[in-house]
């Protein structure tokens, strides 16, 4: 077992559901509400040092409930080592904690899974689009958004 | 004073074919590049093949200074309200060039985020497919342009000519 995954069941053990290794990469799937304090540890810790927050995903699993799987990945720049944390959250009113007060780059990750997938982030200093228009209704990489739905703002509608 | 000629009588209508010959090979495009058929836009425009012994070496990045829109690449739903307003600042006589597929048809899009052909927005007188579209297609499909123009076709986007017929 890799030191990221003892030391996060070491001291999150609460916090975590289920934590592995799936193809040699560590995962670790966490409570929504302890997001921020897990990723502070993995970040500060002298022996994990995760200070690159590379990216910030979502999953939509229709049949799961859970519905939602908010997917962060990190990398240690120093150590070389990399980390993948999972937060489930409810379908009925989707939103977990941002981690911009942490790492200023997840701004425009949060708001890309804000966009997509309609998850709310709690603390996020600007949650508005980014890659689609203002008035576009919906978030299209949800499971349930019509895959021929099409909100063109000048030519034909459908 | 008529003599001898189609409609339009002798006068005018060498007039034509002498502005439609000197429209076409001062062709002055603004390239409206988005995506990765930009890149063989520039293999078209560069020496190797060289647009200019086409007339239509000259780009132009106001659209007021130019008489033909270069559409390269996908045109997204966010991006088309500034394709359309583009178009409506150019002055007439004006012609439209659909470069690849993508802006044909939409090519291999068919999602909530990309225009199913520009000819939704605006009239397009030159289709040229391809993804992305060899040099050898676009040179073919600026011909067609020259011909069309030539003939007095087009300028507000009548009519259409794919580069293949
Ligand atoms: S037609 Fe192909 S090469 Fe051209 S913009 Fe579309 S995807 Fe890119």
């Amino acid at each position: 077992m890799s030191v990221t995954l003892r030391k996060l069941k070491e001291n999150f053990g609460g916090a975590l559901f289920d934590l592995g290794s799936a193809f040699g990469d560590d995962f670790a799937v966490v409570h929504k509400d302890r997001i921020v304090e897990v990723s502070q540890a993995l970040r500060d810790d002298p022996d994990l040092r995760y200070n690159f927050l590379i990216d910030v995903t979502a999953v939509d699993y229709p049949q799961r409930r859970p519905r939602f799987e908010v997917v962060y990945h990190f990398f240690s720049l120093p150590l070389r080592h990399r980390v993948r944390l999972k937060a489930p959250v409810d379908g009925s009113d989707p939103e977990v904690p941002s981690l911009v007060p942490l790492w200023k780059g997840a701004d425009w990750f949060e708001r890309e899974v804000w966009d997509m997938f309609g998850i709310r982030f709690a603390g996020h200093p600007d949650l508005r689009r980014i890659l689609m228009y203002d008035g576009f209704e919906g978030h299209p990489l949800r499971k349930d958004y019509p895959v021929n739905r099409r909100q063109p703002r000048v030519g034909p509608r459908n | 004073m008529a003599l001898n000629t189609p409609a339009g009588g002798f006068f005018a209508s060498r007039l034509d074919r002498m502005i439609g010959w000197a429209r076409k090979y001062s062709i002055f495009q603004y390239p409206f590049v988005t995506a990765c058929c930009g890149m063989e836009y520039m293999a078209t425009a560069c020496s190797h093949y060289d647009v200019d012994r086409f007339g239509a070496g000259m780009p132009r990045f106001s659209p007021r200074q130019a008489d033909v829109l270069f559409v390269v690449g996908t045109i997204s739903h966010k991006l088309a309200p500034t394709l359309k307003m583009i178009y409506d600042q150019m002055c007439e006589p004006k012609w439209v060039v659909a470069f690849g597929v993508c802006t044909c048809t939409g090519g291999f899009y068919d999602n909530y985020a990309t225009v199913m052909g520009i000819d939704t927005i605006i009239p397009v007188d030159v289709y040229i497919p391809g993804c992305p579209p060899r040099p050898e297609t676009v040179l073919d499909g600026l011909m067609k342009l020259q011909e069309k123009i030539q003939m007095g076709g087009g300028g507000q986007g009548s009519g259409n000519w794919a580069a293949d017929n």
